[in-house]
């Protein structure tokens, strides 16, 4: 994951501002704040309803927004000519099933601009990418669903596209495909693409991305590096037979009792912790068990998308009460 | 607006249409239609002339068969255009299918065009075929030949892809199943008012003629299918030497003694337009 603070001052692949989608009464999106950089991979993260589907459709000129503006690739939301180097796997993706997988290519090819002499080798290039060469000439409806994906992954690459749009790329792909897609994710940014994945697969997202935003409700409650966003590292150690601990963690922090024979130390960069086993080692002490105890984006996810939910009234969590507050009658 | 783009809609268009088994069923179906008809206007030659009647009246009847076949073969090439062209955009919403094709460079009007043409060009061939082969088989067992053929055979395409443009333009806004169903029913209140309107000329009845009149301009099929009748029909002649009432006839729902006149076929053309362009204007609308 490469940090973004010293970003190059380049055109942002998607930037919007204070785009809503209402239909009729229902507002599907209440106000979207995104800046995507050229070349990067962001994940766009929310649960569901929150809006991410909403907003795919408007940065692709699907629907148009009820207020707000934004640009992809530096032209207005929709543009016919910057939708020639947007590449997109819907969520819901199915293709004609009366087509084979090479047909649904040309086809996509040929409405992207590929032109017709790169057309062939382009085609071959990406059947091979998703590992779907051998099935080149077979039926779409006869595809399993994770064939079906990587079909769709297929199209969306074609022609090196400067922007990638992912809407769940993996929900179809089992463990082997899952790891498949994060090595074409990250070829597709190494030959210059920005990537803009929408996932539910958490850690996937960690793996891969340099930079997340999370929606809820219609707005991004949270943006930025994921190191950032995740704050500070607390380690976990297992450690025994180490007598003079304080000396040893002195250089480290301040070390905090764990419970059950673990000891915690904040503050620390991901870096300094082999030097600090290394010096627990030094010192006699035995080292059991590490674990870089860093808040995942699962845990942080779930902080930012549950809370506003704990107030709703109809949440049947256990009350909690107030010291001296009444029983509540039965 | 890219004539390119539109032009590979319509290709696949083409390509879905031959390679799913519907439009090889309706083929099939119409084969076996044109060798019931030939079977049956055979027998019905043989037997008459074995009665003795004469060769004038056999000639007349069996025009009636054929204009009664063609009506049977306009409602079914008229169904098959609504249930073909309604799924055309339709499904497409549906499936999800059309949000991976217009997130390319495509235009929602080059959509609607290339499915248009796409779709008019099939169903016109199978209005056209199905026509040509009803009529050359009553040829082959009657020597019967209308006197327009090829006006007959011209209007029942004409028909079938009017009738084809408003099932694609229900489908921008409506399911498939009701966009067609829609269709068909606009089609039958369309033939129904025509039938209407001929008896209202013999009864007299100025109000019913004009309501038919009106109705026959907004929805066209059924002005249409009376160039389809015209073109069938047996020269007057053939009906004055046969002693027959020809004003009686004017009731007649199988009846045209004269062609649609060419204003009425401008407007069926424009009529097309402006519902294809209806279609792409709600289609432009549409929340996707």
């Amino acid at each position: 994951m490469a940090g973004t603070d010293n970003r190059p001052v380049t055109t942002p692949a998607i930037e919007t501002h204070g785009l809503r989608k209402a239909y009729g009464g229902t507002v599907a999106l209440e106000s979207l704040d995104l800046r995507v950089e050229a070349g990067e991979v962001f994940g766009f993260l929310g649960p569901n309803g929150a809006g991410k589907t909403t907003a795919v459709k408007l940065l692709l000129g699907l629907t148009r927004p009820t207020a707000g503006r934004g640009a992809v690739l530096g032209a207005p939301l929709g543009d016919l000519a910057a939708r020639a180097r947007i590449g997109y796997l819907p969520e819901l993706f199915r293709y004609q099933a009366w087509l084979t997988a090479r047909e649904v290519l040309e086809l996509h090819a040929s409405l992207a601009g590929v032109t017709r002499a790169r057309r062939r080798s382009e085609i071959d290039r990406v059947l091979e990418l998703v590992g779907l060469a051998e099935r080149a000439s077979g039926r779409t409806g006869g595809f399993s669903k994770g064939m079906q994906q990587r079909l769709g992954l297929a199209a969306a690459l074609l022609g090196d596209p400067a922007l990638v749009i992912l809407d769940e790329p993996t929900s179809a792909l089992d463990p082997v495909g899952r790891d498949d897609v994060r090595a074409i994710i990250r070829e597709a940014q190494a030959r210059g693409s920005t990537v803009l994945l929408n996932s539910h697969l958490l850690g996937e997202v960690e793996r891969l991305c340099d930079r997340v935003a999370i929606v809820n409700r219609g707005r991004v409650v949270a943006a930025g590096p994921l190191s950032g966003l995740l704050g500070e590292t607390a380690v976990r150690l297992r450690v025994t037979d180490l007598a003079r601990a304080g000396d040893t963690f002195a250089a480290f922090g301040v070390p905090e009792d764990g419970g059950d024979g673990w000891v915690v130390v904040r503050g620390l960069s991901d870096d300094a912790v082999p030097a600090l086993v290394a010096a627990i080692v030094t010192a006699g002490g035995q080292v059991h068990a590490v674990d870089p105890g860093r808040r995942s984006l699962e845990d942080l996810f779930l902080d930012l998308v549950r809370e506003p939910v704990l107030r709703e009234p109809l949440v049947r969590e256990p009350p909690v009460r107030e010291p001296g507050a009444q029983e509540p009658e039965v | 607006m890219s004539g390119r783009r539109a032009l590979v809609i319509a290709g696949l268009t083409l390509r879905e249409m031959v390679r799913r088994r519907v439009l090889w069923v309706l083929v099939a179906l119409v084969v076996a239609s044109v060798v019931l008809v030939g079977w049956g206007t055979e027998r019905l030659v043989t037997l008459a002339r074995e009665e003795g009647v004469e060769g004038l009246q056999v000639r007349i009847g069996v025009s009636q068969i054929l204009i009664l076949v063609a009506f049977m073969f306009s409602f079914v090439v008229a169904t098959s255009a609504a249930f073909l062209a309604a799924p055309a955009i339709a499904s497409d919403v549906e499936t999800g299918t059309v949000h991976a094709l217009l997130a390319r460079p495509l235009r929602r009007a080059e959509l609607v065009i290339g499915r248009w043409l796409g779709l008019s060009v099939v169903v016109g061939l199978y209005a056209a075929l199905s026509a040509l082969l009803a009529i050359g088989v009553v040829a082959l067992v009657s020597g019967h030949v209308p006197h327009e053929p090829m006006t007959a055979v011209g209007f029942l395409t004409a028909q079938a892809i009017a009738v084809l443009t408003l099932a694609l333009a229900f489908g921008t806004r409506l399911p498939a199943m009701a966009a067609g169903a829609i269709t068909v029913v606009v089609f039958g209140i369309g033939w129904f008012m025509g039938v209407l309107g001929n008896l209202a000329v013999v009864f007299e009845a100025p109000s019913v003629q004009q309501a038919a009149d009106t109705v026959r301009i907004l929805i066209p099929t059924d002005g249409l299918w009376r160039g389809v009748i015209y073109g069938l029909e047996p020269p007057i002649l053939l009906l004055l030497a046969a002693g027959r009432n020809v004003d009686a006839l004017a009731a007649n729902p199988f009846y045209a003694p004269t062609p649609p006149p060419v204003a009425f076929v401008a407007w069926s053309i424009v009529w097309i337009l402006l519902v294809l362009l209806a279609a792409i204007a709600l289609f432009r609308r549409r929340e996707l």
